[in-house]
């Protein structure tokens, strides 16, 4: 079967198609019906925008692409929501203002804008796949009317793989009245892509490769080094302890004193009618007896303190043998100064409110406890080292 | 070309007069005419000058926001403003005021093409490109705001050494994805809209670099109408997922306030009256960016009188929309009898910001009552003025509502007056640097106009036959 044209064909295979080049939206409208009619199976048109009416002329069937769409719909908003609820309602559970576990609602944001997201990459990415993109080269390319497909000119092609390509092609395609008709031959190589770019693209992909392999390697194994601080300033920040010098200080201290006119709200306590209540002193003289009521509860009250507070040095027995003065004893053994024996004679006769100062302000490695038991408390510890130890 | 040229020195009266009722492309009567006119511009050896003087100023601009960010990053947040009471100063601000402009784009590319309102066609690609650099610059601030700006992948949900997750009940979790996907899917929008003009410029191209990367990323695209069923109706379903995502978006952005227990933040209506401003806003950019490019590019008959006058009108519509969502948090706070809620709308009309509250009513709500006349619809210099005036207002909405529902709080010991640094300012010129140094370059290099969809709109576009289906519109 040979064809016979403007260019003439000795071999019927190395010919790619036919193309009519027609002006009008109507002109292409036309020659499309007629050439669905023949019966054509592998042709098409090329228009430089879609033409209402051409997909039925040319009798294209729905594409499935909202199929797709719907299903990676489904599967974004799943994904969303399984993501949500594996990351913080089981695998690190967020327990925040009595809130379950897991609610929906709070949810529902990130699981719509996931839905979102997977239809809409489908969409883009399953219409390029389903046409065939990218696909940079095509035989049509090389034909001269073809340039303005994309501008102003409406083109039909019909591929010579059709079963019914041959004589009778052109003749069809000049009846239709065309502004020109072109053939155009197939490549020798059909846009194969070159060696050397593959060999590019394969090493780009390698190296591309590297980062998330390395990420990946410091993930699984150890290391002996310290983290990385890419900005240290943040990590390593220059900090002082409450009696440090400074230079930074016109004063030269790193601990600030407070503003002037500050004063402690005990202060008034101080110079009230209580006095000895609050410090064990009255007229700078020691209190010799308890400022509060004895009875059985206080006595009671004393005792329980004396276990919360002072037991874990002094012991239950006062004989300064506590839990923590052993342990000291074994990691400080040298320098350990230990904790009074409360039975000796030399506590017994000290008066209740040098007792009360002790316990209030602290003395050696005893620090004050005058922050944390109440003063009523402390007269009651008093009340329990003279009467009852 | 020398037909355009001519077409450009009619006046806009002139050239609505020259048909009746007003066509959507004027004066153009082939489809080659258009390819012409917008293929031209990025074909030109040189750009007018404005160009390169906008250009310039753009790149100084650019330059300020990457000194201010080095700063920044050197520093430390403590070179911006931000502090107690007011934690969230520039950065949410600026922040929500790039990404409300963000969204008329996928608006008018989405909404309007769902509505077939074929008069979208001249100004989609526009808007698209202006959405796509709005939501870059948006991005940036979450971003540099965060401190430690090395870890910010930690807001992603990524396995780690620590083995913690976000918290997804967190509404600034909740921006990161729906900022992500916005992002995503306007890039993806604008992209597929742009590879038929990408072809065609790859078709008339004379250099071999420009047939090469244009034809890189026209993807080789031939126009077939197999290839356009799939395409359009791939186009369809975008339109069709990205119509709610804008309204999900700017929802999200407002639940950055409206969550939090915050008097003047906590309300309901925030969702839509975000949406509303960022509308309001989005179309604003959209005159203040076309209105010089018309002229200058030469695209009087492309976006026509009737464009903007039809975005004027979108522009009084949402104007109003704004209005009312603030009189009605007003009135939300008396009708709630709640005295913090209404102490804080007291404060914010009357208080130490009621400078910038009422330059955010007389720019929103007052200014675009004069488009009720169609000749103030029909003045460029006037629209234009608007155009920036609504900008301004709607940057100084987003200012009140963060500012002066934070500086005066429930405790009155706390109370203080938030002043910007001039790092906070700097940045934020800068970010119009930003902004525009990409927008130029689209201009320069990118089909500024969706040219196969204008065709499409063109009467000889529709067959005249009997070819089954009727032309619309």
């Amino acid at each position: 079967m040979a064809i016979t044209g403007r260019l003439t064909m000795t071999n019927q295979t190395s010919i790619h198609g036919i193309l009519a080049e027609f002006d009008s939206v109507d002109g292409i409208l036309h020659a499309a019906e007629k050439v669905k009619q023949e019966g054509y199976r592998k042709w098409d048109c090329h228009t430089p925008f879609p033409v209402h009416g051409l997909d039925g002329a040319m009798g294209i069937r729905q594409t499935r692409l909202p199929w797709l769409v719907l299903v990676m719909g489904f599967a974004g908003c799943s994904g969303g929501i399984l993501l949500q609820w594996w990351t913080n309602a089981h695998d690190y559970v967020f327990r925040i203002s009595g809130k379950p576990d897991w609610s929906l609602p709070a949810n529902i944001p990130v699981a719509f804008e996931m839905t979102i997201l997977f239809a809409a990459l489908t969409a883009f990415f399953s219409m390029w796949i389903l046409n065939g993109f990218p696909r940079w080269y095509s035989p049509l390319f090389r034909a001269k009317c073809f340039t303005r497909a994309t501008d102003d000119r409406f083109v039909l092609a019909i591929d010579a793989r059709d079963d019914l390509f041959g004589e009778e092609t052109r003749k069809l395609l000049e009846s239709l009245s065309p502004n020109t008709i072109e053939m155009i031959e197939a490549p020798i190589e059909d846009g194969k892509i070159p060696l050397r770019l593959k060999g590019m693209l394969g090493i780009a992909l390698t190296l591309l490769l590297l980062p998330p392999a390395m990420i990946a390697n410091a993930r699984f194994t150890k290391s002996t080094q310290p983290r990385v601080h890419i900005v240290p300033n943040m990590d390593t920040q220059v900090t002082h302890r409450g009696q440090e010098a400074s230079d930074f200080f016109a004063d030269g201290q790193a601990m600030r004193l407070p503003i002037s006119g500050t004063y402690a709200q005990e202060d008034d306590r101080l110079i009230g009618e209580q006095v000895g209540f609050w410090t064990g002193k009255e007229n700078g003289a020691y209190l010799s007896s308890i400022p509060m009521d004895v009875t059985p509860e206080f006595e009671d009250r004393g005792r329980a303190r004396f276990g919360i507070y002072c037991s874990a040095c002094h012991a239950v027995n006062g004989s300064g043998q506590g839990t923590v003065h052993l342990r000291a004893q074994e990691l400080l053994s040298k320098t350990w100064v230990g904790p009074t024996d409360l039975r000796t004679d030399a506590i017994k006769q000290q008066a209740p409110g040098q007792l009360f100062e002790s316990i209030s302000n602290g003395i050696r490695n005893m620090p004050s406890y005058s922050s944390q038991i109440p003063a009523a408390d402390r007269w009651a510890i008093v009340q329990y080292l003279k009467e009852s130890l | 070309m020398a037909k355009y040229a001519n077409v450009n020195e009619l006046s806009d009266s002139q050239l609505d007069n020259l048909l009746e009722p007003p066509a959507l492309v004027q004066n153009a009567e082939t489809f080659h005419d258009i390819t012409e006119s917008v293929c031209s511009i990025a074909e030109a050896d040189r750009m007018p000058r404005s160009w390169y003087v906008l250009f310039t100023l753009a790149l100084c601009f650019l330059g300020v926001l990457g000194a201010m960010i080095f700063h920044l990053f050197t520093t430390g947040v403590g070179v911006w403003g931000n502090n107690q009471p007011v934690a969230w100063g520039f950065p949410i601000v600026n922040f929500v005021f790039w990404v409300g402009i963000g969204h008329a784009g996928t608006l008018i590319s989405a909404v309007l093409y769902l509505f077939r309102q074929g008069w979208r066609t001249g100004i989609n690609r526009f808007s698209e490109a202006m959405t796509i650099f709005a939501v870059c610059c948006a991005g940036l601030f979450p971003a540099i705001h965060v401190g430690r700006v090395w870890v910010i992948y930690w807001v992603f949900p990524i396995p780690n050494q620590m083995d913690m997750w976000p918290n997804f009940r967190s509404p600034l979790l909740w921006d990161v994805f729906a900022v992500g996907t916005y992002f995503t899917v306007s890039l993806l929008f604008w992209y597929m809209g742009m590879v038929p003009d990408l072809a065609t410029q790859r078709d008339r191209a004379k250099t071999k670099l420009r047939q090469f990367l244009y034809g890189i990323f026209a993807l080789g695209w031939n126009g077939s109408n197999r290839h356009w069923h799939r395409y359009e109706r791939a186009y369809l379903l975008l339109a069709a997922l990205a119509t709610p995502l804008v309204l999900s978006v700017h929802s999200v952005v407002s639940f950055d306030f409206a969550v939090a227990q915050i008097p003047g933040w906590h309300t309901t209506i925030f969702p839509p009256y975000f949406v509303a401003g960022a509308i309001f806003s989005g179309f604003a950019m959209v005159l203040t960016l076309s209105i010089p490019a018309r002229a200058l590019f030469g695209f009087k008959h492309i976006i026509t009188m009737r464009h903007i006058e039809l975005m004027c009108k979108v522009i009084m519509c949402t104007g109003m929309l704004v209005g009312y969502a603030y009189a009605m948090e007003f009135f939300m706070a008396w009708y709630s009898g709640n005295r913090y809620e209404g102490f804080t709308f007291v404060n914010r009309a009357f208080g130490p910001y009621a400078w910038a509250y009422w330059t955010m009513v007389s720019c929103n709500v007052i200014s675009p009552q004069i488009f009720w006349f169609k000749r103030a619809r029909r003045c460029i210099p006037l629209i234009f003025v608007i155009s920036i005036f609504v900008n301004i207002g709607m940057w100084f909405e987003r200012f009140v509502i963060t500012v002066t529902s934070l500086n005066r709080d429930f405790l009155p010991s706390s109370w203080n007056y938030f002043s910007p640094t001039i790092v906070d300012i700097l940045t934020l010129a800068g970010s119009f640097g930003l902004f525009f140094t990409l927008f130029l370059l689209f201009c320069r290099w990118l089909p500024q106009v969706a040219i196969s969809e204008v065709k499409n709109v063109m009467p000889s576009a529709h067959p005249h036959g009997n070819h089954g289906e009727v032309n619309h519109d």
